[in-house]
């Protein structure tokens, strides 16, 4: 409980950091910082994104697996690290510089 | 007979067949001869139950329906000729005619016109080639001979005529005159026949005279007769086809093999054995020769028959009923002992532990630098500073002249259409001192003074001409109708023009021209006769106008007004309807161009006066007089300022004040009532009640005199403490910077409190509320300024023009020090200048010179397009300017103050001053003593220039 908390306020200290969104595998969020639709949308949309890069990772090569994936958009990077039970997604608004 | 049992036997038949091909061995497919005749009968009783068996579908067609039905043809029976004459006669096969000789009995004859008429066998018409046969009535030709006698063309057949048997001779006609003439006459009723009866029927041909009647013609019309079913009529085959059945004679044999229960499903143990050593262990078959196939078959009966083929299928689908539907769905969420749960998991802390260093990295990263940040971009951007690209310098994209009007004439004015792209107005004045002036006072009455309106579709031929009473330095277009131009006098007085009637010929030029360049050559009209000139419509009484030339004007922004009291009102139409004119005669005025009765000004609208000049101002013209006037005194005695440009805050199209005042009324629930009228005419100017003040105007404004200075004051009149007149207040600061005339007075497209002023040699800019001083001023160019324009798209940039014909462009953020760019566009000073947006992709500048050419510059990218964040580099720049500004009144302040202090040292160690500290009374005292010696001395200056009386002088009181 103590460790969650910690690791999300240390994220969220980063610059630029919009969010950070615990989600379990199934996509279902457990902890968030963000209000609860935007939480539910990324939950849903990262983790079928997620399943479907390590779909490609696997196929290509069954010993590797997805390790982290940084989705770099227009306005924002999204960032993902992947796991067997947990996913850890973070929002971040890169510096303009 | 029942179709079931026949199928039955063709199947039984079938199996036979299959039989018979297996050798010979089975029970019932025995090696009788017979048995190859059973399978042809078999054949034929198929045959025969097909056609038993579906009597009704037997095809209707075939000799049946021909029998039972009467013939389908419709034949058309050839009526006699001689009760149809018109009817053509149709004889089948060759004609006589055809070739060789003709037939015996035949002879060519020559039917004139006339006797074609009489006997209707006129050629080509009545008688053809396809149809070349014709039978004449014996009485008519015997009365023919009988009328014209000789002339008759029967004449010479006369004798065989009288002779000839029949009722009727044939005529045929000879169109190719194969045997001379253009006709041949059978004489003998053989003959006839034999022409009418080909030789084809013989026999029949020579059956009698009646014969002809008999002639037939079968035309086969097909129609479709449905077949219609009928009982089936025995004709004997059946027995054909029970002769050909086989049926079972025998009774089958049965067989029935035993084996005992025990013995089912036993092991089986097979071994090896000798053949020998059993009795029946080994079994051989030797090829032996069949006797029964040495039998040839010779000759087979078989019969086939054809049944068509009949199916009957079905298919049903089955209509789904639509349906509205809906789904809605719930993204799942844990509950909260879920998720507490999932919080406090072990597993939870590892993985946030393995998860959580990969984050930081990529995060730092991000924060780091933008891996993604496009670097060509920051190239271009590079490119576009001064110095590193081709691309930076004003190009020349057209220039305009007109050697009547505008040749040798200096442009005083340009104005861009604010609505139509590509159409610039110039206004040109004669180059000409005052003294000269008045010399040449005939010359200059006699040359009209114009403005030309150029289109940058024709560059030889002004599109327009306004015509004015005096020559013009200034004018403008009405920013909410473009069609109304105001124009100031070189006299002082204010003009009005209407060019609506010729909008249109802007819109579209040319159009008008190829009209007329159609005329013969030699006739054409003068080009110069071509444009239309417009005469003002409205100019200002001269008593009340300025008493100088006007030097600036301004259309108020459409959403104010002044009124006599020069307080700020919001205008309820918006639409610019004031103008703001100054001149060198010590003041600025307002005018209003509305009517001063009210809207009865307009009704008259419709008629115009001989010169064609539209009424749309009459009630203006002549009479009118402004109705705000701004003095322009000096804050000491010694003459007042004289204004050559103004420049107001408020900006035409900001409507931020008129919001504000939205908001407040809306706070206040106090908003007023209706405006007046639209248009120009309407509405009566100054009656003030109903219309809100607009509290966050600026009434204060810059003005740049004839002396280069810069005059900051409020043209709100107020009442004046001596003579209780109401009078524009004294200036609230001045400064004579410029070290000549100012004239440009320009607020920045981009900052509505920065201003850039531009007189004699320096340029300078200040900011509204900084009175100390200008917060940027240039030091004295080389060359005399003459003009400047901010750029309409770059807030640090602006075009300052030069006497020598050259145009400076500063970049505030490039360098302070230096223009960016000279450019030198003509060999004349350039007196005016000004810079328009026609698209995004092009910017132009018009620049004018003193030999009355227009030149229409292109302005290159890097002038063009802002540098990123450049406003607010500007801004801060400005910002800073303020600060150093304050700083510079701080020393000022401190030098003062030191300067003050080193004397007080100075006269401390000469022995003047006390070393101590003066008290407050003593400090007193020494004041009004030094007052005292200052009065003395004033005095006495006085009386040594005899402007002051000894007598008169009260000594005041110490």
């Amino acid at each position: 409980m103590a460790e969650i908390e910690e690791t999300i306020k240390r994220l969220q200290a980063h610059k630029g950091v919009i969010g950070v969104i615990v989600v379990s595998s199934e996509g279902i969020p457990i902890r968030s910082t963000l209000d609860n639709s935007t939480t539910v949308q990324y939950a849903t949309l990262v983790t079928s994104l997620c399943g479907k890069a390590r779909h490609t990772v696997r196929d290509l090569d069954p010993a590797n697996d997805l390790s982290f994936v940084r989705i770099r958009s227009k306005k924002h990077e999204i960032m993902v690290a992947p796991d067997k039970d947990y996913h850890l997604i973070c929002v971040q608004a890169p510096s303009d510089a | 007979m029942a179709d079931n049992e026949e199928s039955e036997k063709e199947k039984q038949q079938e199996e036979k067949e299959m039989d018979t091909l297996s050798p010979p061995k089975t029970a019932e497919g025995g090696s009788k001869p017979g048995s190859a005749k059973s399978r042809q009968g078999s054949a034929k009783s198929r045959q025969g139950s097909a056609k038993s068996g579906s009597p009704p579908k037997t095809p209707a067609s075939g000799k049946g329906s021909a029998k039972g039905k009467p013939k389908s043809s419709v034949s058309k029976t050839k009526e006699p000729a001689e009760e149809k004459k018109e009817e053509p006669i149709h004889v089948e096969g060759p004609g006589p005619l055809a070739d060789g000789p003709l037939p015996e009995g035949c002879q060519p004859i020559f039917l004139a016109t006339k006797t074609q008429e009489l006997f209707e066998v006129t050629c080509g018409e009545q008688i053809t080639e396809d149809h070349p046969y014709k039978l004449v009535k014996k009485e008519d030709i015997l009365a023919d001979l009988r009328n014209r006698a000789a002339v008759c063309d029967f004449s010479v057949f006369k004798p065989q005529i009288l002779d000839y048997p029949g009722e009727e001779i044939l005529l045929i006609y000879d169109a190719d005159f194969k045997h001379g003439q253009n006709f041949v006459i059978a004489l003998t009723e053989e003959c006839k026949n034999s022409i009418l009866h080909p030789p084809k029927a013989e026999g029949e041909g020579g059956t009698g005279e009646g014969g002809e009647g008999g002639e037939e013609e079968e035309e086969v019309e097909y129609k479709y007769i449905p077949p219609v079913p009928k009982d089936w009529v025995s004709q004997g085959s059946e027995k054909e086809i029970e002769e050909e059945n086989v049926f079972e004679t025998r009774p089958r044999i049965k067989i029935s093999i035993k084996r005992v229960r025990r013995e089912f499903g036993t092991p089986v143990e097979f071994s090896d054995r000798n053949v020998a050593d059993a009795k029946d262990g080994y079994l051989e078959c030797t090829p032996y020769e069949d006797k029964t196939f040495e039998l040839k078959a010779m000759e087979i009966d078989k019969s086939v028959q054809a049944i068509p083929h009949y199916d009957n299928t079905g298919t049903q689908t089955d209509w789904k009923h639509p349906r509205n539907s809906t789904t809605q769905y719930m993204a799942r969420e844990f509950d909260d002992k879920e998720k507490k749960e999932a919080e406090n998991a072990e597993r939870m802390g590892e993985f946030l532990e393995s998860v959580a260093p990969r984050f930081d990295l990529a995060l730092q990263q991000n924060e780091i630098m933008n891996v993604f940040y496009d670097d060509w971009m920051g190239l271009a951007d590079e490119d576009g500073s001064f110095g590193s690209k081709a691309d930076n310098h004003l190009k020349e994209y057209q220039s305009f002249t007109d050697l009547q009007f505008s040749k040798d004439k200096t442009i005083t004015c340009i104005e861009w259409h604010p609505t139509i792209k590509g159409v610039v107005a110039v206004s040109v004045s004669e180059k000409m001192s005052f003294d000269q002036r008045i010399d040449q006072a005939a010359k200059v009455i006699m040359n009209p003074s114009l403005i030309l309106i150029w289109s940058f579709l024709d560059p030889i031929h002004p599109q327009l001409l306004l015509e004015a009473p005096e020559d013009i330095q200034c004018f403008k277009f009405c920013p909410t109708d473009p069609n109304i131009v105001a124009g100031g006098c070189l006299n002082g007085q204010l003009v009005l023009w209407d060019i609506s009637a010729h909008a249109e010929r802007l819109r579209t030029p040319r159009s008008n021209r190829k009209k007329t360049s159609n005329t013969l050559p030699g006739f054409e009209d003068e080009s110069a006769l071509d444009i239309p000139i417009v005469r003002y419509c409205a100019v200002s009484s001269i008593d009340h106008s300025h008493k100088a030339a006007i030097t600036d004007l301004l259309w108020i922004p459409d959403h104010m007004e002044l009124n006599r009291m020069g307080i700020p009102q919001e205008n309820k139409q918006q639409q610019c309807v004031q103008i703001m004119t100054c001149a060198t005669d010590h003041c600025v005025l307002v005018w209003d161009t509305r009517s001063p009765k009210g809207p009865s000004g307009g009704d008259d609208k419709g008629i115009k006066n001989p010169m064609g000049v539209p009424n749309t101002f009459k009630y203006l013209d002549l009479t009118w007089k402004p109705h705000l006037k701004v003095t322009l005194m000096k804050s000491e005695p010694g003459g007042d300022h004289s204004p050559i440009k103004f420049s107001i805050q408020e900006k035409q199209g900001d409507r931020s004040v008129l919001a504000k005042l939205e908001s407040q009324s809306k706070e206040d629930k106090s908003g007023g009532g209706g405006g007046g009228g639209g248009g120009f005419g309407f509405g009566k100017p100054g009656s003030g009640k109903e219309k809100r003040t607009l509290q966050d105007v600026k009434t204060h404004f810059y003005v740049g005199g004839e002396e280069g200075e810069i005059i900051y004051v409020d043209w709100m009149p107020q009442k004046d403490q001596d003579s209780g007149k109401i009078l524009t207040p004294k200036p609230d600061f001045y400064n004579a910077l410029h070290d000549g005339p100012v004239n440009t007075l320009q607020r920045s497209a981009f900052f509505k409190d920065i201003v850039l002023c531009v007189g004699g040699w320096t340029w300078s800019i200040w900011k509204e509320g900084v009175n100390s001083g200008p917060i940027l001023s240039s030091s004295a160019s080389t060359k005399h300024l003459t003009a400047a324009h901010w750029s309409p798209s770059r807030a640090g940039v602006f075009y300052v023009t030069r006497e020598d014909g050259s145009i400076e462009v500063w970049d505030l953020l490039d360098k302070t020090h230096e223009p960016s760019l000279v450019q030198s566009i003509s060999s004349a000073p350039i007196t005016s200048i000004y810079p328009y947006q026609i698209s995004s992709k092009q910017h132009l500048l018009a620049v004018g010179d003193n030999l009355g050419t227009l030149h229409i510059l292109e302005i290159p990218w890097s002038l063009r397009v802002a540098t990123p964040n450049e406003t607010v580099g500007v801004s801060n720049y400005f910002d800073r300017e303020v600060k150093r500004r304050a700083f510079v009144v701080d020393r000022w302040n401190f030098r003062e103050q030191e300067k003050r202090e080193i004397e007080a040292e100075h006269k401390r160690k000469a022995g003047i001053a006390p070393n101590v500290e003066l008290t407050e009374e003593e400090v007193h005292y020494r004041m009004k003593q030094q007052y005292a010696a200052f009065l003395e001395e004033e005095s006495a200056f006085l009386r040594e220039l005899g402007l002051k009386e000894d007598i008169d002088e009260p000594l005041p009181e110490v």
